[in-house]
């Protein structure tokens, strides 16, 4: 387990894609997170590998990829995997915390779910 | 056939579409994947079954009306026009108008109430930038053709080539962006205040105690602020960097105190990189009706704004709202788990041109033309410049101006009847 601040964003991918959110390209563009390579490797994982991220606000299970970031750094596209563990809390402004939010990565063997099962409802 | 784009908020004014062959010209990716063909929401739906529009704006203005305090939310993916009548209706059941720029840039609104904004157009940039800055911003995956038309590669009257521009890139992780740029100022997550309060200081003249702020060497601050004092016209173009982390709303106010200080120096002006391409129309048409931007209510019969009270999220969050109409947006996607929570709780009516995870969760379903291709309105591009965006096609399906005009008709009706 390592710990990381979570930064989530626009991806070119995320973009083309958000009017087709029910399709298998979105989920593909959304369901991973990036790890810088010392970070990845020392979490024993390989491309393609599955990572539960853990905050106070919530987890998630998603893809592992490497990315250039630097280390204690993950970033999640925005999209409904990554506002399962931003923060919620506004400070007053209406705005969430997308950006910067404390948690945990972990490997595990657990299954990413798609945008459906995400939101509980079929 | 010319086009206007309706994907970002760079309203790019110069495309081309075939709506028969589905081939465009000077599209960047994401407004190719935009003017694209795919799946529609196909009927208007109640409760998962088919209805008419009819029947489904009437059953919408049931439950506005009889609902103690809705949320009327979205927006930003749609023309002034239909805004207006979304503005009108909020106010006739006196509920909540919020918009899409309340996850997005409406720390930079509380921060202009408070400083204001030394702004300027994008074609300002165009012909006189030669010190650029994005700062939180990646505009090769999220505006890709802001570079090329306005803001690095663009010729202007007084700028020759891109050699005529220093661009710098300030974020926390090397984006595709920070690649283009002459320099690349990689900062901690969360550091953005104090990265512009030390900047402030050195264009001061002052010295900063600290080695380092925000993982950035002293010297390396000490020569961006030395650039900027020099820079004949400068600009910062920030992103969603500054707004959605540590510090927020104080993010931009500190920054716009940055660029009056410059101003003192050399020529600077200070400009969000908004997203959806009305956005900006989302939060400029509620307030020539009504004052405000963004967080507004309605149900003392009067506008109030209290983004720690009103905004989308908040509302959510405290439960504080019975119904949401949700307009050309989807923030079942976009919003936190728990403020989700919430929205599956209460009705939702839901108009937008395509299915999405708000979808899944609403009541009513209304599916509408998709403005810039099937209906035409006015837009403001990022920069508050009005353009009228093109109908390419003749379409069944209704404008969202035509469904909130008749969704207000029937609402006036039942609350006087």
């Amino acid at each position: 387990m390592i710990e990381v601040e979570i930064i989530s964003g626009r991806t070119i991918d995320q973009g083309k894609t958000v009017e087709e959110k029910l399709s298998e390209e979105y989920f593909k563009a959304v369901s991973y997170c990036e790890i810088n390579e010392t970070d990845f490797k020392k979490l024993g994982l390989k491309e393609g590998d599955r990572v539960k991220v853990k905050t106070e606000f919530g987890e998630v299970v998603v893809f592992a990829k490497i990315g250039e970031l630097p280390r204690g750094v993950i970033f999640i596209p925005m999209g409904p995997y990554a506002n399962q563990v931003i923060s919620d809390d506004t400070d007053g402004t209406g705005m969430p915390r997308f950006k910067g939010v404390k948690g945990t990565v972990v490997k595990t063997e657990e299954d990413v779910k798609s945008v459906r099962e995400l939101l509980g409802v079929e | 056939m010319d086009a206007v784009c309706t994907f970002c908020g760079n309203v790019c004014d110069d495309v081309e579409f075939d709506v028969n062959t589905q081939k465009g010209k000077r599209f960047c990716a994401l407004g190719l994947a935009k003017f694209r063909e795919k799946e529609r929401i196909k009927s208007p739906m109640i409760d998962g079954k088919e209805a008419s529009y009819e029947e489904a704006i009437e059953k919408a203005a049931d439950i506005l009306v009889s609902s103690k305090k809705p949320l009327l939310y979205g927006w930003a993916s749609t023309v002034n026009e239909a805004i207006r009548y979304g503005v009108l209706l909020t106010e006739k059941v006196r509920g909540v108008y919020d918009q899409c720029a309340s996850v997005c840039h409406a720390p930079g609104t509380l921060a202009v109430i408070e400083e204001g904004i030394p702004g300027g157009s994008l074609g300002a940039i165009k012909n006189r930038a030669d010190v650029v800055i994005f700062w939180g911003s990646n505009p090769l995956e999220a505006h890709p053709r802001h570079p090329t038309r306005y803001s690095v590669m663009a010729k202007g009257f007084l700028i020759n080539d891109r050699k005529d521009r220093k661009v710098i890139v300030v974020d926390v992780r090397k984006t595709k962006s920070a690649k283009m740029a002459d320099k690349f100022i990689q900062i901690k997550p969360g550091y953005d205040y104090a990265i512009i309060s030390a900047l402030r200081a050195l264009v001061k003249g002052e010295d900063i105690e600290a080695n380092e702020v925000g993982g950035v060497p002293k010297e390396e601050l000490a020569e961006l602020a030395d650039m900027m004092k020099n820079a004949k016209y400068g600009v910062i173009l920030y992103g969603l960097g500054v707004t959605q982390s540590r510090g927020r709303d104080r993010n931009i106010e500190n920054a716009v105190k940055l660029i009056q200080l410059l101003n003192r120096y050399a020529r600077w002006i200070i400009w969000p990189m908004r997203g959806h391409y009305n956005v900006v129309g989302a939060g400029e048409v509620p307030a020539w009706e009504v004052g405000y931007q963004y967080a507004i209510d309605f149900s003392r019969g009067y506008p109030r704004f209290s983004p720690a009270e009103f905004s989308a999220v908040e509302m959510l969050l405290r439960r504080d709202c019975d119904a949401m109409l949700v307009v050309s947006s989807d923030p079942a996607a976009h919003f936190p788990r728990r403020a989700v929570e919430h929205m599956k709780n209460i009705p939702v009516i839901q108009i937008d041109p395509f299915p999405n995870m708000t979808t899944l969760l609403s009541n009513v379903v209304i599916p509408s033309a998709v403005a810039g291709i099937e209906a035409e309105g006015w837009a403001y591009r990022m920069d508050g410049i009005p353009l009228r965006v093109k109908k390419l096609v003749d379409s069944p399906y209704w404008s969202d101006e035509k469904i909130l005009k008749e969704m207000l008709r029937i609402v006036e009706e039942k609350l006087e009847g």
